[in-house]
């Protein structure tokens, strides 16, 4: 079980899955996303953080 | 499991039971095919939390337009129909009727084998700095709402706005360290780590945002680029006129009409200024989420003072209970890279201590039997996406509908309001059977993002996945001509004629796969490359680690200590016996890659051990080659014996404290080849080394005089704690301009280090008897291994990582990993983090013994004469020249492509001046009848 949707819960649940574990992903919000969601770009590429 | 809170854990590693409590969506995720329109007649706005109150959302909401799963959600606490009774504004014009007012919290109990906490951080509340006037003054913005500011998503779509006046600002400053680094009112003793960094991205990319010219101050103590390409970003941000000012205002005083700010400050000259701005950011500092007592309470776990969790340098996402891992912001502040680097280092943890249960209950999906499309006349559906009103609001998608059905070898077209929702995958399979359709065009979005789902619906409805088509509508229409309705219509239809054209000379394609080696290779023995070999082997991978000399721990050796205190050697020594005994591990030393063939799943490489040959196979690899001190030749280093570096007076204090506190005076000079032009880089550990080194002095002789010369102190996280010890206990922090550096002389006996006082601005003469230099971390030469596996190093010879923020370990060569110094300078915490992130995405390749590959690949044809042009332009190193002979036994050349290697991106195929490389999928006739098509008028 993995406690929080942000970008670390995220990628935890994602290597575990891939690694063949079944995992729970729990987030109390309605969605994923986290906080990097919320952000425009991330340096230093400038990148959409969506 | 979202709207979804842990009440209560269970048990212990390998069998914990977590109660839930699923909280009320009020909305069924199974019949939301996220329309939107209960939102659109939902009559209750509410300020929204994703934009932190500055736009509003409906009580019927997501959290943001991409939000996953893509499902809305009512919000209890201010519907009005569970204020007063009446409304159901949503539930009437629900098509679906997925709203469920009735719908209650669950508890559910999940057993888990073990649990990874990621609750994330919570950002600091200015509120309680009455002097920052942040409730009074509408014009001082925290950096987060700023960031929804800049956002194309956020209330201002973008265009940067003020909020008083919804003018755009002129002068825009940002004051750091709010809620960091200050233990007045807020008890935050640690740098956030990442306010520095996010501030001068804003300050950089805030001309994006506004149409003049826009001037921006950023005020700070010691702007801390620590990471990798940090710096360089921080130098550019200068040379591009953002103003960096040394300086602290104290109070934020109204502006005109209660608008913008004035601020009076002293700068680095002692002078007094007052200056007004249209807007003011706060850098907000990153805390403890407020879960997190709560939390490490209902899992026995321990907190630190700042209610981070607690871990152990050398175990860095292990909480203190077995079983539990930790990653991101609350095992301490830190940026993007290094959270996922813990996130994936939790997951090998995790991994390891479930290793048994592996696959156990992971499920392999089955497909019918394909139908051979082979002579059949195409045979063609079009789904056209309204995509709620994304595409719908633009574009007219039911006469785009229409025009379909008109075009050449389409027999069923249909208009969906989301093709992508599950109950549209049904349908689509459904009306494959139905029609008999063997070619499928969805005009929809990206590829990118959907395509995988409609090839998975092909392939369940017994169609290859290869025979479906996308038009991006949406992306590269509706987004980017909203005020122009008419013709982004006109083009849909050209884009919906052309994928028509295409799909028809589509052809079913082989799917691709290959064998796995579930074996690994670890090139280097030193921490990074020890958890790295241990992690894979206790995986239960056969494991080949090599070293370059005749024994294993590199650098960890010369370590006394690590910024938490613990000892390093003996857990080197654990590790090296650890890693020897491992029944899973082959350590060659005095080994070198000598060669290197094959490509991710199935790497061959031969090694030489002690002068022998050895052959390894492997299906990933992970590098760990290391890094060492910079010797300098600069501040008398080599020439007076009482000038070290680093690691020499870590080796003297070692040997002889004793006469090491008969010193008088030691001064640490910062930034010794790190920071200059010829390495534009920060070797990120330095700082807290000389604080800690000065500490350890100070506790040998409190009456030592210690003076530490620094550009900034970097002590970034909880090792601020450090630094603030140090002034307690009167070591001197003089700082120095890299224009003004130190000067060292011997003057008689004596080693005398000149520099100006950053204060006084008068010279200031220290007679040291000891002198230390903070040296630059260099990577070890990694040349030869870069020419065998084509891989990248940057500018100063650091291996280059597949993405900066995403992809942190992964190299740019598939089945490649990294840790360690070999990436950037860190310090053992983040090296065995990096370490064990490296064994989880190494885990991921070799978990399975077949990985499926994508049938895209560049394939050669009659028409190659072997000239190699496109060898040389293939970027994956995926085309070689073989020979063959003819029916007669004439010998010619012509090209061959590695499939795992391929990526099709068709190079080669623009390269080739005859037809003789032709990529499947994208083959020249495909293509030639999309242009055709684009070329005809609708």
């Amino acid at each position: 079980m993995v406690v929080g949707g942000g970008i670390a819960g995220m990628q935890t649940a994602l290597d575990l899955a891939e690694s063949g574990f079944y995992v729970y992903l729990v987030e109390k919000q309605a969605g994923i996303g986290g906080v990097m969601a919320q952000l425009d770009k991330t340096f230093p590429t400038n990148d959409c953080a969506m | 499991m979202t709207l979804s809170e842990v009440v209560k854990v269970d048990g212990a590693m390998g069998n914990f039971t977590v109660t839930v409590q699923q909280n009320p969506r009020y909305i069924d995720m199974e019949k939301c095919i996220a329309c939107g329109l209960c939102a659109e007649k939902c009559p209750k706005k509410v300020p929204s939390e994703f934009d932190y109150g500055m736009g509003n959302r409906k009580a019927a909401y997501i959290l943001y337009g991409q939000a996953v799963p893509l499902k809305y959600a009512i919000d209890a606490d201010t519907c009005i129909y569970f204020k007063n009774g009446k409304c159901k504004a949503c539930e009437k014009f629900c098509p679906t009727g997925a709203v469920n007012f009735a719908d209650t919290a669950k508890t559910v109990e999940v057993n888990v084998g073990a649990v990874v906490l990621t609750p994330g951080f919570k950002p600091f509340d200015p509120s309680i700095f009455d002097y920052y006037n942040y409730q009074q003054l509408p014009d001082v913005v925290t950096s987060l709402e700023y960031e929804r500011l800049l956002s194309a998503s956020g209330p201002c779509m973008g265009h940067l706005v003020r909020p008083s006046d919804q003018t755009e600002p002129k002068k825009i400053a940002w004051l750091q360290c709010v809620g960091s680094r200050g233990i007045n009112k807020c008890d935050n003793g640690f740098c956030s780590s990442v306010c520095c960094m996010y501030a001068i991205k804003q300050a950089i990319v805030t001309k994006e945002h506004t149409t003049g010219d826009v001037s921006q101050t950023i005020f700070y103590m010691d702007i801390r680029s620590h990471g990798k390409e940090f710096e360089k970003y921080y130098v550019d941000a200068e040379k591009k006129g953002i103003r960096f000012l040394r300086s602290r205002p104290h109070t934020f005083i109204p502006g005109k009409e209660g608008k913008g700010v004035k601020l009076e400050y002293v700068d680095e000259t002692g002078n007094l200024f007052t200056e007004e701005f249209d807007m003011m950011v706060m850098s907000i500092g990153l805390e403890a989420p407020a879960s997190a007592k709560d939390l490490a309470a209902k899992l026995g776990i321990e907190l630190d003072k700042y209610n981070f969790a607690k871990c152990s340098s050398f175990d860095p996402v292990q909480a203190s209970k077995d079983g539990i891992y930790v990653a991101g912001c609350f095992q301490a502040p830190k940026d993007i890279p290094q959270s996922v680097v813990e996130a994936s280092s939790a997951a090998a943890k995790a991994s390891i201590a479930l290793a048994e249960a592996k696959g156990s209950l992971a499920k392999t999906k089955t497909y019918p039997a394909e139908q051979d499309v082979a002579g059949q006349e195409p045979k063609v559906g079009v789904f056209v996406c309204s995509c709620g009103i994304n595409i719908a609001g633009v574009v007219d998608v039911k006469d785009v509908a229409e025009y379909a059905k008109g075009l050449p070898n389409v027999v069923y077209v249909e208009n969906n309001m989301f093709t992508c929702s599950a109950d549209t995958q049904v349908l689509i399979a459904e009306k494959i059977k139905e029609h008999g359709l063997n070619r499928v065009v969805i005009a929809a979005c990206t590829p990118r993002t959907h395509e995988p789902l409609f090839k998975d619906t092909l392939r369940e409805a017994g169609l290859n996945e290869y025979l479906v088509e996308m038009a991006n509508i949406r992306n590269q229409n509706s987004w980017v001509h909203a005020n122009d309705p008419v013709k982004a219509t006109a083009k849909a239809k050209d884009q919906v004629r052309m994928a028509v054209a295409k799909v028809s000379l589509l052809t079913p394609l082989e799917y691709l796969s290959l064998d796995v080696v579930q074996q690994a290779l670890v090139i280097g023995g030193g921490l990074s490359g020890m958890t790295a070999a241990l992690g894979l082997a206790d995986q239960g991978f056969e494991t080949v680690l090599l070293e370059k000399t005749e024994r294993l721990g590199g650098n960890a050796w010369n370590l006394n200590s690590t910024w938490k205190g613990e000892e390093v050697v003996p857990q080197v020594e654990k590790m090296v016996q650890k890693v020897e005994s491992h029944p899973k591990i082959t350590v060659y030393k005095k080994a070198e890659l000598k060669t290197c063939v094959g490509s991710v799943g199935n790497f061959v490489s031969d090694v030489s051990v002690n002068g022998e040959t050895k052959v390894v196979k492997y299906g990933a690899a992970v590098v760990c080659t290391g890094g060492k001190e910079y010797k300098p030749t600069e501040y008398l280093h080599g020439q007076d014996q009482r000038v070290y570096t680093h690691s020499e007076f870590d080796a003297l204090m070692r040997k002889d404290s004793a006469e090491l506190a008969k010193s008088e005076s030691v001064v640490f000079i910062q930034c010794v080849g790190s920071r200059e032009p010829e390495r534009p880089y920060c070797s990120r550990v330095c700082c807290t080394h000389s604080v800690e080194s000065a500490l350890k002095l100070k506790k040998l002789n409190p009456n030592m005089n210690i003076y530490v010369l620094n550009r900034d102190i970097r002590t970034y996280g909880v090792r601020e704690d450090l630094y603030t010890e140090a002034r307690k206990q009167g070591v001197i922090f003089v700082r120095y301009e890299l224009e003004k550096k130190p000067q060292v002389s011997k003057q008689g006996d004596d080693l005398i280090v000149e520099i100006e006082d950053h204060i006084l601005h008068r010279p200031l003469k220290i007679k040291a008897d000891r002198l230390v230099l903070a040296s630059a971390i260099i990577a070890n030469e990694s040349k030869n291994l870069v020419e065998l596996y084509k891989c990248a190093t940057n500018s100063e010879g650091f291996l280059t990582e597949a993405h900066p923020k995403l992809r942190p370990v992964d190299m740019s060569v598939d089945g490649l990993f990294l840790a360690g110094l070999c990436h950037y300078p860190k310090p053992i915490d983040e090296a065995i983090a990096q370490a064990q992130a490296a064994v989880s995405r190494a885990g991921v390749i070799l978990a399975k013994s077949v990985m499926p590959l994508d049938s895209i690949k560049s394939v050669v044809t009659d028409k190659c004469d072997g000239c190699a042009l496109c060898v040389d332009t293939c970027p994956y190193f995926a085309i070689k020249l073989v020979s063959y002979a003819d029916e007669d036994g004439r010998e010619h050349k012509r090209i061959e492509t590695d499939k795992a290697l391929c990526k099709g991106c068709g190079i080669c195929m623009a390269t080739c001046p005859k037809g003789g490389v032709n990529v499947m999928g994208f083959t020249y006739n495909q293509i030639k009848a999309q242009i055709y098509s684009a070329l005809q008028s609708a």
